[in-house]
């Protein structure tokens, strides 16, 4: 038989020793402290595309082949850009020949290999263009199935690819949901948007951000709340791609559609 | 204990040690967990200033108009304002070093990334003036009549 004595004893001694082990993970990770007192990195770098503005004359994504040294007439790249036409009928034409390395000049829609379709202006119910790149995930999908630590989030939230670490399995293609990554076709390795790392860490904006004429991209630092760049995306209405997945992009989008993924 | 015991026993621990050995030699020291944790922070250290290191080649307006004053003061009055001069004569990179003369492309695709008229209602591009290129002096650069640093001015030749 316990005696009331023995069992609050007893009652304290299990509660307390359940509790200690709880609290040092909650109270004593030093990762999460630092995290909350004094914040490792000052910046956070995000990007804001307003496809209003965006003509489509593929400059940035020129500037974006030639300064990061993607092979100008291999058929990838970091940074693209798609175009939409909504016809009366309900149906959605979207192209990007090149990715749009050339700009769009013509109103015939590419296809696939030697076909092209073409929808009459007054048939046409809304037409745009969207840019695409690297989205800098708050959670990258990429970076968690990276086997090897070759791809990885910096403290300013940009995603990078270590090309003397990869092994080019290719798993970070797949498991890229916005499918901005391929294979270098020079290195054999895993490639994607950096945001221009080498240029934003000089205090220049990224070279597709210098390159549009539109002012329809820009980029900016969330953690600073006077950026213009951050003021657009904490007041306005901006949307993001892919929502759902619980990626957490960091590429923010004003005038997105329904018929844009 | 016995032998037929220790000696698999042996193995295993000289499999261990040369794992351990093996990582000591190919792991470089700054690889570990970098300031996103273990879920996305795993990486070589040194890589960030790998990337940092990549060459600008693209130096924007600013640095075209400490020698080309004339052309950027030209630009910036008219409606091209905007553009870059290195979007139509491609990236500064070393210039005057190297390369000592960039190239001057005066072919139409450049003009026509804007200027082939699509009047698509959601999109700035709608709203730019534009031209048929097919039937719009097919044959001719656009610069033997549009002065491109500033379109609103007659051509210079």
């Amino acid at each position: 038989m316990i005696d009331r004595r023995d069992f609050c004893k007893k009652a304290l001694l299990i509660a307390g020793g359940m509790a200690i082990p709880l609290s040092a993970l909650e109270l004593f990770d030093p990762k999460r402290l630092l995290a909350e007192k004094n914040d490792p990195s000052p910046t956070r770098w995000a990007f804001l595309v307003d496809t209003h503005k965006c003509v489509g004359c593929g400059f940035c994504v020129k500037a974006c082949k030639i300064e990061n040294e993607i092979p100008y007439d291999a058929n990838v790249t970091r940074t693209w850009v798609e175009r939409y036409i909504v016809a009366r009928d309900g149906k959605t034409y979207i192209d990007s020949p090149k990715g749009g390395r050339d700009g769009f000049t013509t109103p015939k829609i590419d296809q696939g290999v030697e076909h092209q379709t073409e929808v009459r202006n007054e048939d046409i119910e809304k037409a745009f263009f969207v840019p695409k790149l690297c989205n800098q995930c708050d959670n990258p999908p990429c970076v968690q199935v990276c086997p090897v630590g070759a791809t990885y989030q910096t403290a300013d939230g940009v995603v990078l690819v270590d090309r003397s670490w990869c092994i080019g399995c290719g798993y970070c293609i797949m498991g890229c949901p916005y499918g901005v990554r391929f294979f270098h076709p020079v290195y054999h390795v895993a490639e994607k948007c950096n945001f221009c790392y080498h240029r934003i860490s000089k205090g220049m904006k990224t070279a597709c951000v210098d390159a549009c004429p539109f002012g329809a991209r820009r980029i900016g630092n969330l953690k600073n709340p006077n950026d213009p760049v951050t003021k657009v995306i904490m007041t306005e209405r901006v949307g993001v791609l892919k929502e759902e997945y619980g990626t957490k992009p960091q590429v923010f989008y004003v005038g997105l559609s329904r018929e844009v993924k | 204990m016995k032998s037929h015991v220790w000696r698999p026993l042996y193995i295993v621990l000289g499999v261990i040690v040369l794992v351990m050995l093996a990582k000591a030699i190919l792991v470089p020291k700054d690889f570990g967990i970098g300031e996103r944790g273990y879920m996305y922070g795993w990486h070589r250290k040194g890589n960030e200033a790998d990337w940092k290191a990549v060459k600008v080649k693209y130096k924007t307006m600013d640095y075209c108009k400490e020698c080309h004053q004339d052309k950027y003061d030209d630009l910036r009055q008219s409606p091209h304002a905007a553009i870059q001069c290195e979007n139509c004569h491609g990236p500064a990179l070393d210039h005057p070093d190297d390369p000592p003369t960039l190239t001057i492309d005066r072919h139409r695709d450049l003009c026509i990334r804007c200027h082939a008229r699509l009047p698509y209602n959601g999109s700035g591009r709608g709203a730019i003036r534009g031209i048929t290129p097919e039937t719009h002096h097919p044959e001719a650069e656009c610069v033997l009549c549009h002065y491109p640093h500033n379109p609103k001015l007659e051509a210079k030749r």
